[in-house]
């Protein structure tokens, strides 16, 4: 039915009351208890037809909500009904120039509180399915668009970004277009950030990393790995041969428990569990690759994205029980609701208001088990949400060979430590003001070391700005160097 | 890609291999390490900065190949290539003019404590250095370390060189020797030969320290898989360390943790065979 609806429609002869007559699209998912058992992405795109009909459903608003709620203004309606048309190549063309890594935030964005959560037709039933729209133009364009070609301008200046995540890709992509010349250094052996070490394979293919980097190579972006800025070159030795700096070092130092047994073997804090699998490809399970141990029962400690990651990853690890165990209820919790329910249909099960006291060793000092409260929600605190309050008496042991812990990080001090020009606040993250300028001249920041735990579309939001500010800064100065295009 | 410059066995299973990566040989101070990967794909290898050239830009590593990774490091000869080579990280050694200080290396370790004996002795200090192996092969950097230290004692499981036995006997003479006892001693070595060290200055009230060598991934911070306890506190041994208190450090944890992954395989195999096991039960029924 859907289908041929789609065949006789064309994008702009309908009226807005047949717009509200088509139900949200579906995303083919590769089947819950195959997909359980390998590391190939859950979501399989949407083809030609179905991308078509679903942009049928925007309905053009002549102020939209949903540009408002995307942290970087894509021009959603524009790029939709371009797509409604039937015309890729222009849908492509807007969300190029606003968004610099559409194949990852159309896979990634919380768009269910950004752009969707402000669709006027979620009032009344489902929104557009915005996310998986800008996700099917990215994954055309990467098939059916040239690569882009280096700007024809050539400013002479250089700009030195630090880290290759979102927010460093982000600014890289935004500088070079300009006509400057960038050069990234990355402290990792690999580029992406947390889109390689962070985000796992069934979520974002590293395919789409590779193809993100070289496309800003296309560009004429230089990428070195292996260095540590604040270690192997400081910020202030950068900032003798470039024009300008925007540091997008990233999260930092995760979080633990504070629990007793938390050094116990068998217990990884979430980045490590994470960075070994996806970074090091752990899940390969190749003899001389980088081990992470594997047990029958894996309990996450946590609600967010990185819980959720964690805890499906621990099923396609073979766990028969990948256990959620989140201090709050299904509600409160902070990842993306498609997280979730994909989680759910993969069998991961969530025990909700349970917070943990201990975890158990055996006499070898392996995990056995976690000691753990059950709470109830009391009054709201600070962030809004009702505070979960221990019962008395209601202790219980789940037992379990992993525990991975999914609490968030602080800020890293490698950089900021050697940088002592730099204003940093309390929590240790660098000081900005609205144009993503520190209180040293000529750098800008952005992302988690800004923000502490954050969106990539928020640090990729940080990158567009600071590019911008930056090209602004450096309207009326002379280039260090010589030119290099 | 990292250039090697020369790749030889110093003993056996020890390389000293000098590479180039002259942004680090600038930056590097004593008792910072690097992480290294010889081939895409490989783990992550940390590894102290033994030695460096900063005119050259290169640094020197000695490496022990005990597994996989550290076997493909090794493997690249004089004029190959290193894929990656990270840092320096850690925090660098606090170089302290001490009066006399003792410094204790076992085995491999013996290289990471060369450069913190190196910049000791620069700052002026009076270096007793005592070198500890198994058997003469593996009782490494002799000639340098008598090069700097006002005298170098070195013994051997076998007796085959110096005196027969561990480290902590010569130690324990010259603590017990009002003339000679130091203000410090470094250690640097096996787990349980730190911890001994540990153990017998504690009661002489002698600042002990040593650097530690948890598993690691990034050597950044950002994995916290290198977590020790130090003083009742968790502490990262890639951006706190490597270089801890010896008398704070509870290195019984540190010990079982180092050999997680060991243990596993162990346990992998376990299983295997209780697989077979099971196998072999059900085809005879």
């Amino acid at each position: 039915m859907a289908e041929q609806r789609a065949g006789t429609a064309t994008g702009d002869g309908l009226s807005a009351k047949e717009r509200m007559k088509i139900d949200r699209v579906r995303m083919p998912e590769q089947d819950a208890t195959a997909r359980s058992g390998n590391f190939a992405e859950v979501n399989q795109g949407l083809d030609e037809e179905r991308a078509r009909l679903e942009a049928q459903r925007c309905l053009r608003c002549k102020n939209p909500p949903c540009v408002n709620g995307c942290p970087v203004s894509v021009r959603i309606p524009e790029f939709v009904s371009a797509i409604a048309d039937g015309d890729f190549q222009r849908a492509a063309e807007v969300m190029r120039v606003d968004n610099a890594l559409p194949a990852t935030t159309g896979r990634v964005c919380p768009q269910e509180v950004q752009c969707e959560g402000s669709c006027l037709r979620g009032k009344k039933g489902d929104p557009v399915a915005i996310g998986w729209l800008e996700r099917f133009i990215a994954d055309w364009a990467a098939e059916h668009m040239p690569p882009e070609s280096p700007p024809q301008t050539c400013t002479g200046f250089h700009v030195a970004v630090v880290g290759s995540g979102p927010g460093g890709l982000t600014a890289a992509g935004e500088l070079a277009r300009m006509g400057h010349k960038v050069h990234i250094y990355e402290a990792l052996h690999d580029t992406g950030g947390v889109l390689r070490y962070g985000i796992p394979e069934f979520r974002l293919p590293k395919a789409i990393v590779d193809r993100e980097v070289e496309n800003l190579r296309n560009l004429g972006v230089e990428v070195e790995c292996d260095v540590v800025v604040g270690r192997t070159l400081t910020v202030d030795q950068i900032a003798v041969d470039y024009d300008a700096v925007f540091v997008a070092n990233g999260a930092g130092l995760p979080m633990f428990l504070g629990v007793p047994g938390e050094n116990l073997k068998g217990v990884y804090s979430a980045n490590e569990y994470l960075t070994r699998v996806n970074l090091m490809g752990a899940w390969k399970g190749e003899t001389d690759g980088t081990p992470i141990a594997r047990g029958e029962t894996v309990v996450v400690f946590g609600g967010g994205n990185v819980a959720m990651d964690s805890v499906r990853t621990a099923r396609r690890l073979g766990a028969e029980h990948a256990i959620c165990a989140y201090r709050r209820t299904r509600a409160e919790m902070p990842a993306r609701v498609e997280e979730i329910h994909h989680a759910e249909e993969e069998g991961i099960e969530f025990h909700f208001l349970v917070a943990p006291l201990e975890i158990l060793g055996d006499d070898h000092r392996w995990v056995r088990g976690v000691k753990l409260q059950k709470m109830e929600l009391g009054e709201p605190d600070a962030s809004g949400r009702r505070r979960p309050v221990p019962i008395e008496g209601s202790e219980y042991v789940q037992e379990c060979d992993i525990v991975v812990v999914a609490l968030g990080t602080v800020a890293n001090p490698l950089l900021t430590e050697a940088t002592p020009e730099l204003q940093l606040n309390k929590w240790k993250n660098i000081v900005v003001d609205d144009r993503q300028a520190t209180t040293m001249e000529g750098v800008f920041a952005g992302g988690d070391i800004v923000r502490g735990g954050a969106t990539v579309i928020l640090a990729m939001g940080d990158g567009k700005t600071a590019a911008h500010s930056i090209d602004e800064y450096l309207r009326d100065k002379t280039p260090k160097g010589p030119p290099t295009c | 890609m990292f250039p090697v410059v020369s790749n030889e066995e110093i003993a056996p299973q020890l390389h000293r291999m000098v590479i180039a990566a002259p942004r680090i040989a600038r930056a590097r101070k004593p008792g910072q390490f690097v992480i290294v990967r010889a081939t895409a794909g490989a783990e992550r290898i940390p590894l102290t900065i033994a030695d460096y050239d900063s005119d050259a830009g290169t640094i020197t590593l000695i490496i022990q190949c005990v597994g996989v990774a550290t076997q493909r490091i090794c493997a690249v000869p004089a004029g190959g290539e290193l894929r990656d080579v990270a840092g320096p990280l850690g925090q660098p050694t606090e170089i302290e003019d001490w009066g006399r200080v003792v410094c204790v290396g076992g085995g491999a370790g013996t290289a990471v404590l060369f450069p913190l004996a190196k910049a000791l002795a620069e700052a002026g200090n009076d270096l007793t250095t005592i070198i500890g192996g198994r058997t003469d092969e593996y009782v490494i950097l002799k000639d340098e370390l008598s090069a700097i230290s006002t005298r170098v004692l070195i013994t051997t499981e076998d007796g085959s060189l110096g005196e027969r036995g561990f480290v902590t006997l010569p130690l324990k003479r010259i603590l017990d020797d009002p003339a000679q006892k130091p203000a410090a001693v470094y250690a640097v070595g096996p787990v349980p030969m730190m911890k001994a060290i540990a153990e017998l200055t504690r009661p002489y009230a002698v600042k002990t320290i040593v650097s530690l060598n948890p598993i690691m991934v990034d050597g950044t911070g950002m994995c916290g898989g290198c977590r020790v306890t130090v003083g009742g506190e968790v502490k990262f041994a890639c951006v706190d360390g490597p270089e801890f208190d010896g008398h704070e450090v509870d290195f019984d944890e540190l010990s079982e943790r180092q050999k997680m992954y060991q243990e596993l395989d162990e346990h992998g195999c376990r299983l295997d065979k209780q697989v077979a096991d099971l196998a072999a039960a059900e085809k005879k029924d």
